[in-house]
């Protein structure tokens, strides 16, 4: 059987195709302000990634913020749903599922067969997301695929006060002012962020194993910062970026 | 005075509201030894009475900090409240 | 990049009065993170005042904010009985003998410029927010304070003012020259607005739409805050937002009641009030010197 599944973030659309339970072709574009035609353009890249035609796929389940504005989509899923499912059919003794994407971050926990016990969410706030990152980057005048690296030749841990990202960003330019390493910077911008998605962890109550998924587990720096505020090693699978639209395409599958 | 301490962010209200009018009637302040984060601190306000608030590094964390004592399920009774013997300490959320 | 979010700084002192004449000599000083007050009280009247942006260090900041409201008069420091330091940098007045909240000095400065029938006082900062119900005395009641999040305070509408390359003392009226209300930006958060805000411009939004659309948001925002206190008449509003009208006429709309008005600059409130405490307890000193 051959289904699709398509997370539409706020930044990002992925689509992931499945034949059985193994991915056959995936895509990603940016959604910018049109996010059907972003739709469109990855769906048709997946497909060609996988060398088939829409006709051949029996069921396609859409996730993620824009979820109801999707095409082609004959059901939704919550990204919660989405993400502990696709999470959990690759490690099946994950627990705790840690989502943080470009507008949102998420905790959730999980029990056997990747049943949701309880989830708790940021939203709505640039600075529990990955756009806090984003923000900080552009003050500090580091390209955001540079940030992780950057945080890891830190040599102490300095604090952040501003908790909003456009308050933070006046504090980096401050920091930058005053000749405080960048690296210095950068690693206290991941703990920041670290140190709130871990708040949302323990209002789940997580426990081990620890999956990390989302566009934001490629920062390396994040993931340094998150496991030494979780005290606990975090596992991140292939592509994580796209895991939420892998358990929509799961979902499907059992339609 | 209803001391408001806490924000209003894109994400909700999160407030600690202390009644101080209540606060100022007790001797030992058990509610700052009762709240596993330490997010209270007793001050003397304005108008030198001595009462009970949230630390200055807290007020804007607060969503943060309170969310252990917050499960979605089975929320238990906040220590902090259970700790006021009056009756002086509110959440928003 | 021009800076569209500067703001015109400014003293004044009253060129009447004899202030070698005065029994009562105080000063307010407010220093905010974004600007910075100094008043001077003379037996109950204000004397002088200034008001400026705030440099990099708070001492430095009160310092000048302090030799500003003086210019020109003669008078020195040695000629003040009793300073105040309030706002985010008040225990780095140097020269103050007293620290108190700016929550504090907002109620009392308020029941000063809007006389004691004021009972609510909205204070839109350039990095906050407050909301301060108070009792005939200019004593506080209730409050909350948000600084937390840049949405809901001047800062918010500074990224807005620069996003659009508007001079931030026009976004208010720009704003009202819509012929239909748009429905407010959807998302709270400034770095989330910003972004729908652009694709309200790719779609051909006029500048005076997008800011119609932001303002209203704004003062929806505030009145939730209001709320979250409650509203209790007469109702007051000051800082530096007070000057947006774009915010402060949708948000009077929304909550259905007027703001009082005042001749005194709306921006010393908090200075004001630092002077007032300063006046009784000079007093206070005075009077135990005596004894």
């Amino acid at each position: 059987m051959i289904t699709a599944g398509i997370d539409m973030g706020s930044k990002t659309v992925k689509v992931v195709i499945l034949k059985d339970d193994k991915i056959i072709g995936k895509a990603i574009t940016l959604a910018g302000f049109e996010a059907r035609e972003a739709v469109e353009t990855a769906f048709a890249a997946a497909l060609k990634d996988a060398g088939i035609s829409k006709d051949d796929i029996k069921t396609i389940v859409a996730t993620g913020a824009g979820k109801k504005n999707s095409p082609y989509a004959d059901r939704e899923i919550t990204e919660v749903g989405a993400g502990s499912k696709g999470a959990t059919h690759l490690y099946p003794g994950a627990r705790t599922v840690i989502d943080v994407g470009a507008e949102e971050g998420r905790a959730i926990r999980c029990g056997e067969g990747g049943k949701v016990i309880d989830f708790a969410l940021n939203e709505k706030c640039a600075a529990g997301a990955g756009a806090f990152t984003e923000s900080m980057s552009r003050a500090l005048e580091v390209p955001i695929q540079d940030l992780g690296e950057l945080s890891l030749r830190s040599t102490q841990a300095i604090p952040m006060n501003a908790q909003c990202a456009v308050f933070a960003e006046s504090e980096v330019v401050t920091l930058v002012h005053l000749k405080t390493p960048k690296e210095d910077i950068a690693r206290a911008v991941h703990d920041a962020i670290a140190s709130r998605i871990v708040s949302l962890a323990r209002k789940v109550g997580f426990e081990p194993e620890v999956v990390l998924i989302g566009g934001v587990a490629y920062n390396v720096g994040f993931v340094d910062s998150l496991q030494r505020a979780l005290e606990t090693k975090v596992i991140i699978p292939e592509n994580p970026e796209f895991i939420g639209a892998f358990g929509a395409a799961l979902a499907a599958m059992e339609d | 005075m209803k001391a408001h301490y806490g924000y209003k962010d894109g994400a909700g209200d999160f407030f600690i509201i202390i009644d101080t009018d209540n606060c100022i009637d007790c001797a030992e302040h058990p509610c700052v030894p009762a709240c596993p984060e330490s997010v209270l601190e007793i001050i003397e306000d304005d108008y030198e009475d001595i009462v009970a608030s949230v630390a200055r590094d807290q007020r804007k964390k607060v969503k943060y900090s309170c969310a252990p004592c917050k499960p979605d399920i089975n929320r238990p009774p906040l220590p902090c409240q259970t700790a006021c013997p009056f009756d002086a300490i509110e959440h928003s959320w | 990049m021009a800076e569209y979010w500067r703001w015109k700084e400014y003293n004044w002192h009253d060129e009447n009065k004899d202030w070698r004449s005065g029994q009562l000599i105080t000063a307010g000083v407010d220093v905010g993170s974004v600007s910075s007050q100094a008043v001077v009280m003379v037996d109950g009247e204000l004397y002088s005042f200034s008001n400026m942006r705030t440099g990099s260090s708070s001492p430095e900041s009160a310092n000048a904010a302090m030799s500003w409201a003086l210019e020109n008069t003669g008078m020195t420091l040695d000629n003040i009985g009793f300073v105040i330091g309030t706002g985010y940098g008040r225990v780095n007045v140097p020269f103050s003998h007293k620290a108190i909240t700016e929550i504090a000095c907002h109620a009392r400065g308020a029941n000063f410029m809007y006389g004691p029938t004021v009972r609510t006082v909205l204070d839109m900062g350039g990095q906050d927010c407050k909301v301060i119900r108070c009792d005939d005395r200019g004593k506080v009641t209730a409050f909350a304070m948000n600084d937390k999040c840049a949405a809901g305070t001047g800062r918010g509408m500074e990224v807005f003012a620069d996003l659009l390359a508007v001079p931030i003392e026009d976004v208010g009226a720009l704003s009202l020259d819509v012929e239909v209300e748009p429905p407010p930006v959807s998302s709270t958060c400034v770095v989330f607005a910003k972004s729908e805000a652009t694709g309200l411009l790719r779609e051909g939004w006029p500048k005076s739409k997008v800011l119609a659309a932001y303002c209203s948001a704004m003062a929806h925002r505030i009145v939730t805050l209001l709320v979250q206190v409650g509203i209790e008449k007469d109702f007051a509003i000051t800082g530096g937002i007070a000057k947006n009208i774009g915010v402060v006429k949708r948000l009077c709309n929304e909550i259905g009641i007027e703001s009082l008005k005042t001749d005194y600059d709306t921006q010393i409130a908090g200075a004001l009030g630092a002077a007032l405490f300063g006046q009784n307890l000079l007093k206070k000193k005075l009077t135990q010197a005596e004894v």
